[in-house]
């Protein structure tokens, strides 16, 4: 647990993390529905969605706020990862579908198309999906960092890059000759390694996944930034010149990390997609992209706990306005970015922080005198 | 797992607990708005003298703008219900809640509606996509779903009642009228790029073709949600009116998209007596909100105009200006469309004596309710219901002249026979059948499997 | 606008109205209408071809007074004779169905009555209406109650009614064309070349002998190129069916001449059907030498578009090109700053309803002020407190893009709202008859030049323009030099924000304007600015116009959709290429 020394808000995060992993399930499953104490299917489904957005935003944090990239563009990474997983869910409908046919997806049948396209071959087969969900984003953005930090673009260049990338991706599955379901998506699934979705079981085994891989993925993270990695990360953050000059090769670091981040957030994904049962291309549009660089923000930028927080903050805030005032919700959300960014510019986490701080100094004092 | 604070500093520990209390207390703030939450479904149910009507329409994001007025249409349906003395003795409650046109967040919020407030029907969804988002949620909780607005058909479910048109009950009589009575030849087939469209091209396509229509004589063009920039398209739609044959323009242009295109088309001098535009998308409500001169001439095909001058829907309107307390809303087809639907569930739900889900399937098939522009609808065995079909013509004051109606009303087709893979499949929910994709050569029902 | 014949259903040519012995059509209640109305020729107007009329219509069949219009026989005088007169036609006006309407309509042509044209046109512009209870014919106005109406007929002032009382008179397409033919022929006369050209162009492709020799006899006469052309066209269609080969290679000279799609059309019948070896190859050499032309001119074409959308791009952009380009904020709030100046043109609409054609020229100032002023009290507000943090500029003006979108909701109104276009920017300037050009589009290109020179103006040539360079360079050592830099701050961002609602004003003009329109030119923008090379202006344009035009050269290979997303790969790629965009800025400030 060395990984963990000196993060207060990661140790906290990671055992309410755990306890919540614990409790939830056994307040679903064995509480009976009447009582007080029994949380609704509904509600595991809601917390399990909010820690896919957890995780992929600690992948975002990763790269911007440890290497100084921001990605403007995080969603795309997200939405392939999902459809990966949808295209999995797709096929374990079989001829479950409303044409019956064996192995074409309905919207192909409706398309009346032939035969399955070469790329959803072998989608049938769990570890070939599972592969593809970290492999398809992580190739893209190798493939895109490669390019753009051997040419050396960064700041704002970057940035909008990574928007034209998720703008263009968003373009390209709306259109129905892609093969991926066009607007609609992917949609209708039945079960997943044999587990029936529609069933709480299921949803609760989602939710535990969830929390594994959100805690996965922070440690996975936690062990990068304090690696040595990490440092040379930091320090083409703060001075990427200098660290060049030293004889860093900075490309390398870059694409590195970048490329694991969009893995993480592509596993985020797969994850989210069985549980809200449907992917569709609206996961590229760029607003998705910049909200979640939001909550990062919100949360806390370069601690990696802010950004589970601020995500989980976020989401619950636009759950409860949604319902709450529907009329009124931006204004809201909008408001609460407008005040994070002038008055917490270290997010909540700052906040934290700057609390624990004060009361630990004024303890100490008090001690003294 | 080792205990994490044990290495730290005693300060660095009270520290951590106190983070941890205030971490706790902001897990503990949440969990308790959750919980809260459900106590308030629970309560309100418990109480059982009311009768809970969700209403799932988006009140913001893009769609709000079309599914706004829907909302407010069940909230007047709903009060007049209760003003006529409830259903069952009980009073109706609506429960609303705002999906934010984001598709995920339907199922979401259906899955609240059903699992948290114990709706017993549920009047909602626009789009395609958020329809065939809630799907699942409907089937798993067996919910029902009144779903208001045309759509591509090819759909039939035991839980989903559809109230709006059908391809067979706007497309293709609308392109018979074209064929018919304006002698058109030559068709370009242009939408947005999303299933709707794609279908229903997909149908006239074929329809056209068995129709004696070469492939030459056909021009089809795919745009994005949202589209501006119309010059190319247009000219490439006069170029190909050009040809000497009498050329149309069959729109499933979705609503953002239209305003730009319309008035490419009267700027580069194409008027609907050039080449008529007949639009699947456009309503009383979308004219609302454009300049309607360069529109004036072309064509809608619906199954409800505000203009028709019966009583019953110079009554509807009247009720609706009263509702809304502005002289100058309009109404619109999905507005019929969820009055039909209203009163259809009263009936059911009164015709069985309870609200319960499985009951109102068997008793609203059959049950007949009057259109606000004459005729009787009626809901069939596949769920969808009988229509008229009328075409109109934009006025300048944005409303419509019907200039062709069918003398009878359309039976909702849920599969279309002009489609290669659903031509032989029927949806019937009634006994002996009772299966939505039922393949009449086979004669099986399809991927019924996993159901038994 | 022009309008000419393709479009048009083929049973509304003129040539029936020339005739002096009209076919009778049988089936149909044909009538025949003698009149000496202008021309003083006779003729006649058979009511459409029966499958056009009625066919299953169950609206107007039932309504349908047959016997209200006896049906004469044959070519003879005794619908003249029965022709009702005008209070007679005007009444029936005010039935149901669009066939007695139409009837009517065709009846008051052939009054001779010279007020006609007058009740032809106010009927065509839908501002003749009828009262409920005593269907009386009347011109209705808006008043406050209602509306206050006059008697068509007599002038006579009846008062005011309510909102429901009087009913206008719908008319249909069908009617619409004949209407206006009708005028047309009733105007045959008339000076307006733009007359005699429509009149010219109704008989291209459908002449007869007698439009023949009116054609022939008009042909020394004309004065006007425009329509001597359309007149020759005519000539030159009919010439293809001569019995000489010699007077049909004539013809076919003529056509390769001509850039009418009527004249492709006829050469391409002619090759179907023409026997001679001579006349064939004379007629494939030009049908392919004017298919050369016309593709020419579609080049042209194409390249307007990729101009004017170009146009659009940089209007939109351009303001972004100072917040962002010259002071480093990531404004998210740009695209909202451009649906503010498209929302003061509507209310600069409403607040003028009888000036539409000026509202533009006080829709820009307003629109420049109003999203100014949000401008700079969102640099006061917001971002003054973030210079040095040029990300964090990106999550507050994200909010405030959010509150800016729900206050419109709010205020306004969650629907769209109606933008009017001024009459003079409707239509098109016609060319040739084959290239045409918008004039919205034209007079927006112009636009966008215009506010990218006065921008550029304003930077180079003025103090303002002096200290905004000075402080965007350096700001500290403006500063040492005494420049205010907040105040230059203010306006600054002030400017770029006015200038977005400039672009907004011309937006309005070609899209929806509501509560969402920003989002969907934010994006964009912010690739053109990039692509062209943050911080400098003839990048943005240069950027924004090449855009366009890749974009719409290569719309008709690959589709909308596609041709968008290349252009966005080709952004990514170029970046890659050329990391500080199409103009580099050099310096300091480029270190940012």
């Amino acid at each position: 647990m060395a990984l963990l020394k000196g993060d207060t808000g990661g140790q906290v995060m990671l055992g309410l993390l755990l306890a919540v992993a614990v409790v939830v399930p056994v307040l679903n499953l064995a509480v009976p529905e009447g009582s007080p104490l029994h949380v609704s299917t509904y509600t595991v489904t809601l917390l399990g969605k909010y820690l896919t957005y957890a995780l992929l935003a600690v992948a975002v944090d990763l790269v911007w706020g440890y290497l100084g990239i921001l990605s403007l563009g995080h969603g795309a990474f997200f939405a392939l990862g999902g459809y990966a997983m949808g295209m999995y869910l797709m096929r374990q409908i079989g001829d479950r579908g409303v044409y019956g046919d064996p192995i074409l997806p309905d919207f192909m049948v409706f398309l009346d198309w032939q035969s399955l396209p070469w790329f959803w071959h072998g989608f049938d087969m769990f570890w070939l999906a599972a592969l593809m969900v970290m492999l398809v984003p992580g190739a893209l953005a190798f493939v895109f960092g490669w390019l753009a930090f051997r040419s050396r673009v960064t700041g704002v260049y970057l940035s909008i890059i990574t928007q034209a990338l998720t703008y263009a991706l968003m373009l390209a599955f709306f259109r129905n000759e892609m093969g991926f379901g066009g607007n609609n998506g992917l949609t209708d699934f039945k079960d997943i390694l044999g587990f029936d979705l529609q069933a709480d079981s299921t949803r609760v085994g989602l939710f535990v996944a969830s929390a594994v891989a959100l805690a996965l993925g922070y440690l996975a993270c936690r062990w990068i930034v304090t690696s040595k990695l990490g440092r040379v990360a930091v320090a083409i953050r703060d001075a990427e010149p200098r660290v060049r000059f030293i004889g860093y090769r900075v490309d390398r670091v870059k694409v590195a990390i970048w490329t694991f981040s969009a893995m993480l957030a592509g596993i985020a994904g797969a994850l989210y997609v069985p549980q809200v049962g449907i992917i569709n291309p609206g996961e590229f549009s760029p607003l998705n992209s910049i909200e979640l660089v939001v909550w990062v923000a919100v949360g806390g930028r370069a601690t990696l706990y802010g950004a589970v927080i601020g995500a989980i903050v976020v989401n619950y805030g636009k759950t409860y306005f949604t319902g709450a005032f529907p009329e009124a919700w931006l204004f809201a959300l909008g408001g609460l970015f407008v005040l994070v960014t002038l008055f917490l510019p270290q997010g909540i986490a700052g906040l934290f922080r700057q609390l624990t701080r004060r009361r630990g100094g004024s303890a100490a004092e008090g001690a003294t005198a | 797992m080792r205990n994490p604070a044990s290495s730290q500093t005693p300060n660095a520990r009270r520290a951590l607990l106190k983070s941890l209390a205030l971490a706790a207390g902001l897990v503990l703030g949440l969990g308790g708005g959750l919980l809260h939450a459900e106590d308030e479904g629970e309560a309100a149910d418990g109480g059982g003298d009311t009768i809970k009507v969700g209403v799932l329409h988006s009140l913001s994001g893009t769609m709000a703008i079309s599914e706004t007025t829907l909302k407010d249409t069940m909230l007047m349906l709903i009060e007049q219900q209760n003003e006529q003395g409830g259903l069952l003795g009980k009073q109706l409650e609506p429960v609303v809640v705002d999906p934010a046109s984001d598709w995920p967040l339907f199922a979401e919020k259906a899955r609240e509606l059903l699992e948290q407030d114990k709706v017993d029907a549920v009047f909602g969804c626009w789009t395609s996509v958020s329809r065939k988002s809630v799907l699942p949620v409907f089937e798993e909780l067996n919910g029902l779903l009144f779903y208001p607005v045309q759509y591509e058909g090819e759909e039939s479910s035991r839980n989903v009642f559809y109230t709006g048109a059908a391809p067979n009950q706007q497309a293709v009589p609308a392109v018979n009228y074209l064929k018919d009575e304006l002698g058109v030849e030559r068709w370009v087939l242009a939408g947005t790029d999303y299933v709707y469209p794609r279908t229903t091209n997909k149908i006239l396509e074929a329809y056209l073709k068995l129709n004696g229509v070469s492939d030459e004589d056909i021009m089809i063009n795919y745009t994005p949600f949202g589209h501006s920039d119309w010059q190319s398209i247009v000219a490439d739609i006069k170029q190909f009116g050009s040809a000497g044959k009498k050329t149309a323009v069959v729109s499933t242009i979705n609503g953002d998209a239209n305003v730009p295109f319309y008035k490419e088309l009267g700027n580069q001098g194409i008027s609907a007596e050039d080449i008529p535009v007949v639009a699947f998308s456009v309503g009383e409500e979308e004219l609302s909100g454009i300049d309607t001169k360069p529109l004036v001439g072309h064509l809608a095909a619906w199954n409800y105009f505000m203009s028709v001058p019966t009583d019953a829907n110079d009554a509807f309107i009247e009720t609706w200006h009263e509702f809304i307390e502005n002289e100058d809303r309009v109404t619109n087809d999905p507005m019929e469309a969820h009055k039909i639907g209203f009163d259809l569930w009263v009936k059911a739900v009164e015709k069985a004596g309870s609200t319960d889900p499985d009951a109102v399937i068997d008793a609203i098939v059959g049950l007949e309710t009057g259109n606000l522009t004459g005729g009787t609808a009626k809901m069939l065995p596949n769920h969808h219901i009988t229509k008229p079909v009328l075409i109109g013509e934009i006025q300048e004051d944005g409303q419509f002249a019907v200039v062709w109606q069918t003398d009878d009303e359309v039976p909702g087709d849920a599969w279309s026979d002009y489609l290669e893979g659903s031509k032989d499949l029927k949806g019937d929910w009634t006994d002996p059948v009772n299966c939505g994709n039922y393949n009449t050569k086979t004669e099986e029902c399809l991927g019924a499997e996993a159901e038994e | 606008m022009r309008q000419s014949c393709p479009y048009r259903p083929c049973s509304f040519r003129l040539r029936r109205r020339l005739k002096s012995a009209p076919p009778v059509v049988a089936a149909v209640a044909a009538l025949l209408l003698l009149g000496t109305v202008v021309t003083g020729a006779a003729w006649a107007q058979s009511v459409t071809d029966a499958s056009a009329a009625d066919a299953g219509s169950a609206v107007e069949a039932p309504q349908a007074p047959q016997a209200a219009t006896p049906a004469p026989d044959a070519g003879d005088t005794v619908a003249a004779a029965a022709a009702p007169s005008l209070p007679e036609s005007l009444a029936k006006l005010a039935d149901r169905s669009f066939k007695v309407k139409q009837q009517a309509a065709e009846d008051i042509a052939a009054s001779g009555d010279p007020r006609a044209v007058e009740f032809l046109r106010a009927l065509l512009d839908g501002d003749l209406y009828y009262r409920k209870d005593d269907d009386r014919i009347v011109f209705a106005e808006r008043s406050d109650g209602g509306w206050a109406l006059t008697d068509a007929l007599t002038g006579e002032d009846l008062g005011e009614v309510g909102r429901r009382d009087a009913r206008k008179i719908t008319i249909n397409n069908r009617m619409r064309t004949a209407l206006r033919t009708d005028i047309a022929a009733l105007t045959l006369a008339s000076p307006d070349a733009a007359v005699r050209l429509e009149a010219a162009l109704e008989m291209v492709g459908t002449t007869d002998p007698d439009t023949l020799a009116a054609l022939e006899a008009q042909r020394p006469k004309e004065q006007d190129a425009e329509v001597l052309d359309a007149i020759e066209l005519a000539l030159a269609i009919a010439g293809l069916e001569a019995e000489s080969p010699d007077a049909r290679m004539e013809a076919v000279a003529a056509l390769g001449a001509s850039l009418y799609p009527e004249a492709r059309n006829a050469l391409d019948e002619l090759i179907r059907v023409e026997q001679d070896p001579a006349v064939l190859a004379a007629a494939e050499a030009a049908r392919a030498d004017t298919e050369r032309r016309v593709e020419n001119m579609r080049r042209l074409e194409t390249l307007f578009f990729g101009l004017s959308l170009g146009s659009v791009l940089v209007l939109a952009a351009i303001g972004l090109a100072i917040t962002f380009g010259v002071m480093g904020v990531i404004n998210m709030a740009h695209g909202e700053l451009i649906m503010l100046g498209a929302y003061t043109t509507y209310l600069v609409q409403l607040a003028m309803p009888n000036a539409i054609d000026y509202s533009v020229f006080v829709a820009i100032p307003a629109a420049f002020i109003v999203a100014g002023l949000f401008g700079v009290a969102i640099e006061r507000g917001v971002i003054r407190f973030l210079y040095g943090r040029p990300l964090e500029t990106l999550l507050a003006t994200f909010g405030i893009s959010l509150i800016l979108q729900q206050l419109v909701r709010t205020t306004i109104s969650a629907q769209n709202v109606i933008v009017e276009n001024p009459s003079w920017m409707s239509g098109s300037l016609q060319l040739n008859p084959a290239l045409s050009l918008t004039f919205n589009r034209v007079y927006i290109f112009v636009f966008a030049l215009l506010v990218f020179v006065a921008l550029l103006l304003v930077l180079k040539r003025t103090a303002l323009g002096l200290q905004v360079r000075a402080v965007s360079q350096n700001r500290a050592m403006a500063r040492a030099m005494g420049v205010r830099s907040g105040r230059v701050d203010a306006l600054t961002f002030g400017l770029g924000a006015g200038i977005a609602g400039v672009a907004g004003v011309a937006l309005s003009q070609l899209t929806n304007v509501g509560p969402n329109m920003g989002q969907a030119y934010i994006i964009d923008s912010f690739m053109v600015v990039v692509f062209g090379g943050v911080g400098n202006l003839w990048g943005t344009l240069v950027g924004g116009l090449t855009l366009g035009v890749a974009n719409k050269f290569m719309e008709p290979w690959t589709g909308a959709v596609l041709a968008k997303i290349l252009v966005l790969v080709f952004i990514i790629l170029f970046i890659q290429w050329r990391p500080r965009g199409l103009f580099p800025q050099r310096g300091r400030a480029a270190e940012g």
